[in-house]
């Protein structure tokens, strides 16, 4: 079992390899380069060559993707010319405060969806089932800006229960977002349940149909004794991995609700790196985020090698 | 009728009305169809339906409430938002229908020949797609529209190739199951040419995994592009489009909340409806993707 852990664990560092090196022949294949983003209108003779040459972007693009990697290795993730600052400085709070909306949307969320997943399953087609399934659809495909938009208009300028935009700056103490955060973690707690319910719903209905179940029904176990010893366990077993990868996938619509809601973490510095255009923050903020994502889906398989007597007394 | 005489018809008209005559045969696979057949024939005849210019300035009424001279309101500049609303949609469904199409091609292709040939190139290919999975959506598609900067022909081709991707796991995935099935083996010991076996055995039963994943692009593309739109990184202004609506009404929503709900009920509309239809579609078809994660 370890030896599937550490081969799992090999091969992600190598998609990480890859994704850096993606990340940096995107950034190099496109036109311009750091310093014509930095100077902007005045990139022109002199001052290009100067600038290129104080911040080496004049190498070899194999040597700096060298010195790029190592120096990410060890937690330095260079310098941001626009801002002026080690990139690591700027990203660390935004990032604490990212993985706290995501986190708290994901002890909320997931939850609430496995346990409306299993009643849908369990009651297939009837109208627990439509109504969950139907609300399920809604929260999943409404894109985050407009959900987000809605919960503010309701809740914040129809209501005015909670505040609507963030105004508390990056590094404050996280107590201080704690009226804050509440609306941007509904916003991400609804798109999570939504897509984790319809998963734990399909697993219920299948583990329901399968011999086993048959097998103790026909037995005379008695209904819920079988639900809870036969069908959940082996229901829940194989959403493990859909939820980190959901989870993972969701980082997208982090961005997006952060900017609504004028949220101070990662995704924000994303639109803000981009619109100033930071290109080296952003090569970081993508091998950050990738990053995150790669170790959510190593954490979804130890869970399930964990979780799964097969694998885990399996030898060689 | 079954699913099963449904796809034997040769004639593919005759098939696709067949598919469509058991979507509608349920309620939510119905109102899917409508929508999404509302909103394209809206997007086609609102040019010439709409009551005013989509750039009108009316001085006389600015953030005005719904009205006989406007009906759903208008905007802070005096625009008239019920026809701004029924062209905001036009952009998004061209762009995004237009990718999907090249996505489905390339990246169904692409996934068909690996899972025939198979070894170490399919080896290769699918850890490149593992890794471009690993990148979310929206970093890589700011990081392209930022550098090169906006406009459709950035975006179209951006759209179709990062959503192609997942489409080369799925279709390959979908040709495996089919590629050790007897019928293939009978017609390899038939003696039957590898075109004709990818022609009349391989591809009719990849095509409808591919149509299911297609409907779901759709939906994907569509929401991606509005989020664009809206975070001012998708069609610039004055163009009239959804996101782009719903993020300038933004600010004035507390007293004008028509500028914002009209493009979020448009646009939400559409989206459920293309993912009903979807939904149905897979049903249809026997393909049941409920289970697969978004990626």
């Amino acid at each position: 079992m370890i030896k599937l852990f550490l081969q799992r664990l090999v091969l992600g560092l190598l998609t990480l390899v890859f994704v850096s090196g993606i990340v940096f022949v995107t950034v190099e294949a496109l036109p311009g380069d750091a310093c014509t983003a930095y100077l902007g209108r005045m990139a022109t003779g002199t001052r290009l060559e100067n600038c290129r040459r104080d911040f080496g972007v004049d190498r070899p693009a194999l040597t700096r993707y060298a010195e790029w990697t190592l120096g990410a290795l060890q937690g330095d993730l260079g310098m941001s010319l626009k801002r002026n600052k080690p990139i690591s400085d700027i990203i660390g709070t935004r990032l604490r405060n990212t993985l706290v909306l995501g986190l708290s949307a994901t002890l909320i969320g997931v939850p609430i969806a496995i346990f409306l997943g299993i009643i849908a399953g369990l009651w297939r087609d009837r109208p627990p089932d439509m109504w969950i399934s139907t609300i399920a659809i809604f929260a999943m495909t409404i894109p985050e800006f407009v959900s987000s938009t809605l919960l503010i208009l309701v809740f914040s300028a129809w209501l005015g229960w909670l505040p609507g935009i963030v105004t508390t700056p990056p590094n404050a103490p996280l107590v201080e977002f704690l009226s804050d955060i509440i609306l941007p973690i509904i916003a991400l707690a609804l798109v999570m349940t939504a897509h984790i319910l319809r998963m734990v719903r399909t697993s219920v209905i299948d583990v329901m149909a399968s011999d086993y179940v048959q097998m103790a029904r026909l037995k005379g176990v008695p209904y819920w004794r079988m639900i809870f010893r036969h069908v959940l366990p082996n229901a829940l077993l194989p959403t493990i991995n859909l939820v980190a990868l959901t989870i993972a996938w969701l980082l997208g619509g982090v961005v997006v609700i952060e900017v609504v809601f004028n949220y101070p973490g990662l995704g924000r510095l994303t639109i803000d790196a981009i619109s100033d255009r930071d290109l080296a923050l952003v090569q970081a903020i993508a091998l950050v985020l990738a990053a995150v994502y790669i170790g959510l889906n190593l954490f979804a398989d130890l869970l399930t090698l964990v979780a799964n007597p097969r694998l885990r007394t399996m030898r060689n | 009728m079954s699913a099963i005489t449904a796809l034997k018809q040769e004639n593919i008209f005759v098939k696709l009305l067949n598919v469509l005559t058991m979507m509608a045969s349920r309620p939510s696979g119905l109102i899917g169809l409508f929508l999404v057949g509302f909103h394209i024939v809206l997007a086609v005849l609102s040019p010439v339906l709409v009551p005013y210019d989509f750039t009108a300035m009316d001085s006389q009424a600015i953030l005005s409430g719904p009205s006989a001279r406007h009906w759903l309101g208008t905007d802070n500049l005096g625009r008239d938002i019920l026809t701004r609303t029924m062209l905001g949609g036009q952009q998004a469904l061209v762009v995004t229908s237009v990718a999907t199409v090249i996505a489905i091609a390339w990246g169904g292709m692409l996934g068909v020949m690996l899972g025939l040939i198979g070894g170490w190139l399919e080896n290769i290919v699918m850890r490149l797609v593992d890794a471009f999975l690993a990148i979310p959506w929206i970093l890589f598609l700011l990081l392209i529209v930022s550098v090169i900067g906006l406009g459709l022909g950035v975006l179209i081709p951006t759209l179709a190739f990062f959503y192609g991707i997942p489409v080369v796991r799925m279709s390959r995935a979908a040709t495996q199951d089919v590629v050790a099935l007897d019928y293939i083996t009978a017609a390899r010991a038939r003696g039957e040419s590898r075109t004709t076996i990818v022609k009349k055995e391989l591809l009719p039963n990849v095509l409808d995994v591919l149509l299911v994943e297609a409907a779901m692009r759709w939906s994907w593309m569509l929401l991606a592009f509005s989020s664009l739109s809206f975070l001012g990184f998708g069609v610039a202004p004055p163009t009239a489009d959804w996101g782009l609506m719903i993020s300038g009404a933004r600010s004035f929503m507390s007293f004008a909340p028509w500028a914002v709900l009209a493009p979020v009920v448009a646009l939400s509309s559409l989206i459920i409806g293309i993912n009903l239809s979807a939904d149905a579609l897979a049903k249809a078809l026997g393909i049941d993707r409920a289970q697969k994660t978004p990626v």
